[in-house]
Order: structure tokens, then sequence, then C-alpha cells
């Protein structure tokens, strides 16, 4: 129910715009993320984006668990 | 997909289940309250690959839709004049008798859509129909039904109205504290886009529970498991943010001003829970006249549910779908007695598309 999926705006026009899911365009009423323009990712749920992705976050997210060592099993492949 | 695949990595997914393995020196309760989460831990085995007790909450809006106003819907979707618009999840949702989508087979008009804006644009079409939207979900879904509502007043459209079952997440987490023993929580992540997590400090501290905000991809779903583990065994309890790229801590101010103006925090009924205070949203005042609980009359209707469904112990997360005689038996996704056995995010249907089986019945299987 509170399924969120990121989409990329493709365009902006006021309170409404177009997302892409990988493909996929749809309409997106962006009045709750006044700051995100084209090219930004945001969270789209209900036809509504609810957040704007955020890439230093998603990136420091990333490097964390790329530092996790990896175990015996990988070293032996 | 950016933003998705990287947080499906296998490799990494098996470096954090290590991780989660070497730091739990005891056997934890974590509850994961979103459904979307249960669906994910449940699909992927992610509970049956660590040494920690996933207990699964009641964060299915689906699920928790108190019977009573399923048969509202109901009663509202059989009027002529009526276009009962809703997501579709909820059409198989039992109410008494039967559910919307056999309402709509028997010559009712519901209609499924997309946004709550849709449901908007039907009233707009069609001046001479009154349009009915089911206004369901959690703090995720409530800022699209609260633009729903505000553009139908800018609109001056006074055929459409709003039959509202918002729930809050905090009060149930709260409730869920005072009865259910669980040593910490995964918060929802798409819930706290919207509210934040400043309303978690004050029940990580009152329950001494670590609380973490989680995303939804399996890597997101181990880190936020394993920040929970790491925040049990050091005996610290503090809120923490797993999912940094979509969460902030004050959360979508916009959207929480839309909430703010369309909707007050009221009592609400929890299916298979029971009354839980200040969990709930209904229309302010000045938007009384959107209500269509109201404008239809059926505010009063009251209801029983099937005597063998235990979905209100699987909801507490005090039972789980192989305790229940009915499971897989009489209750299957196909005929569904209970509210967590339609929604793919409910944990009967998590657990009965995952296919896991009662030992009884594992017996008797050739």
């Amino acid at each position: 129910m509170c399924l969120g999926v990121p989409g990329r705006i493709t365009a902006r026009d006021g309170e409404m715009g177009t997302a892409d899911f990988a493909g996929l365009r749809r309409e997106v009423c962006l009045a709750y993320t006044p700051e995100a323009g084209v090219g930004d990712y945001v969270i789209v749920h209900v036809g509504f984006a609810i957040s704007v992705l955020d890439e230093d976050e998603a990136l420091r997210t990333l490097a964390v668990l790329r530092a996790i060592p990896g175990g015996l099993d990988e070293v032996s492949r | 997909m950016k933003y998705l695949d990287e947080y499906r990595d296998p490799v990494l997914a098996r470096r954090l289940i290590g991780e989660i393995r070497a730091a739990a020196r005891h056997r934890w309760s974590i509850m994961e309250v979103c459904g979307g989460q249960t669906h994910t831990i449940v699909r992927q085995g992610i509970d049956e690959l660590i040494p920690v007790r996933m207990v699964h909450g009641p964060g299915c809006p689906v699920c928790v839709t108190p019977l009573a106003t399923v048969d509202r819907a109901l009663a509202i979707a059989a009027r002529p004049e009526v276009i009962f618009t809703s997501f579709g999840d909820m059409l198989r949702v039992p109410g008494s008798g039967t559910d919307l989508l056999s309402a709509k087979a028997r010559g009712a008009d519901v209609r499924v859509v997309y946004s709550p804006l849709d449901a908007v644009r039907l009233a707009a079409a069609n001046p001479g129909r009154q349009v009915v939207f089911f206004a369901v979900g959690f703090e995720t879904t409530a800022p699209a039904n609260a633009m729903a509502v505000l553009t139908a007043a800018r609109e001056g459209l006074a055929n459409f109205s709003v039959l509202v079952s918002h729930v809050l997440v905090p009060p149930a987490m709260s409730a869920i504290m005072e009865s259910a023993s669980v040593d910490a929580f995964l918060a929802a992540g798409h819930v706290c886009a919207v509210m934040g997590w400043t309303e978690y400090e004050p029940l990580a501290a009152r329950y001494r529970v670590p609380i973490v905000v989680t995303g939804f991809e399996p890597l997101d779903l181990l880190e936020g498991i394993l920040m929970v583990v790491r925040q049990l065994e050091e005996g610290r309890f503090e809120v923490e943010n797993q999912y940094a790229r979509a969460v902030r801590r004050e959360g979508n101010t916009f959207a929480r001003d839309a909430l703010r103006r369309v909707f007050r925090v009221s009592g609400q009924t929890w299916r298979g829970i029971g009354d839980i205070p200040d969990s709930g949203l209904v229309l302010a005042p000045e938007f009384a006249a959107y209500d269509a609980a109201l404008r239809f009359g059926v505010a009063g209707l009251s209801a029983r549910e099937h005597p063998a469904c235990i979905a209100g112990d699987i909801l507490r997360g005090t039972s789980t779908p192989l305790d229940c005689p009915a499971y897989g038996t009489l209750c299957t996704p196909r005929r569904p007695l209970g509210a967590p056995m339609v929604s793919a995010e409910g944990t009967c249907a998590a657990y009965h598309n995952a296919g896991r089986v009662r030992q009884e019945a594992q017996e008797v299987l050739p």
C-alpha cells in the first residue's frame, strides 16, 4: 500500500509533471516536491512525488555496504 | 533502474547476512511494521537466513480497514447515482457479506483509479453522477488524498466526496509496545518520507527500544536489521535512519502542511486490533461537505468478523499465519476470510504466496 517507486522527472509544468520509470512514463503530481526539476529522481506513490532522492546519501549508503569485507567463499571463487 | 538495482546485489546481501550472524549474540525479536517490507522479507526468505526472529506488524492499511467501513463502501457503491472509485487492493477485501469486486460484477459502478486525482477528474467529467473515492492508507497516502479534496474544493465540485479510513503508524506502534514482546522496530520508510522520524524519538526513549527507519529493497532491510542488532547488542535505543536517500528528519513539510489543513487526528478502529486512541485521520470541519459517510447516511453501520479468522493476533504480531487452522484451507488468497489474506502485503498472503504451509498440512502431502 505504501509502495513507492523511484522515477526520473522528464517534464514539469507547475504542480504536475511527467516521470520516467525504466521506460514507462506517467503523469506525476509534484505539488509536494516544489524543489524538484527535470532530471531529478523522486519517490512516486499513487501518482504523487513524496520525496526527492538524495544522490549523495545514496552513494554514502552504497559505500558503507561495499566496505563490508567479503567472506571466504567469495575469495575462493 | 537507478535507485533499485544497486540495492538488490546478491553478493552484498550475503555479506550483510554474514555481518548480522556475527553481530547477533542473542536471539532478538524485531518487528517490521510495514506490509511492503513483510512481503520482501518473506518472498526473499530473509527471515530464514538470519538468527533473528522477524515479527510481522500491522502495516497494511488494506488489512486494518474496519469491516464496518468496508460495509459502508459497499452500501455507497450500491447506489445507482454513484461512481465508486478505489485503489485496486481494496476491491477484494471481504465485508460482512460481499466485496467491492463482487458488487461490481452485479452491476455497481466501481472503478479502480491509480491516483486520487483521477477520481476528481471523473467527478468533473460526470456532473450528473456522485463520485466517491475510498480514501484509505497510512501517512504515505494521506497527502495524495488530501490533495484530491483540496482540488475538488478549488474546482467547486459538489459531486465529489471521500470515504475516509486513514490510520497513523506511531500510535499503533505504541499500542504494540504496551502488549507485545518485541525488542526493536524497523520503521516504515515511506511513512517517514512524509512524516520524518521525530515522532519516534519519544517512543524509543519511553519503551527503551531501537527504531531504525528502513527502506524496501533487500539490502535496505538487511542493513536496517544489522543497525538494529548492533544497537541491541550495545544496549542503545535510538532512532536511526537507514533510508537516508529518501527520508529527512523533518519529513516532507509540504505534504505535512496539506495533512494539517484537510484532516484532524481522531480515534480509529483497526480491523482485528480494536480501538487505538489518536491513531486515525478524519476530515477537518471545514471539509465536512466532502465526507461520503455523512453525505450518504452510512456512518452508523456496524459489523461482525468471521469467527475462524485470527487476523487480530496476526496483526499484533502475537501469532503467525501458521498458527491459524483456517490458513490455506478455509482461507486462501482466492477466497480470503480475513484482510491479511487479501492484499499481497498482508502477512497471511505473503506466507501463502511464498509457499509456506502448516506442519500438519505438510505431513499429509504425498
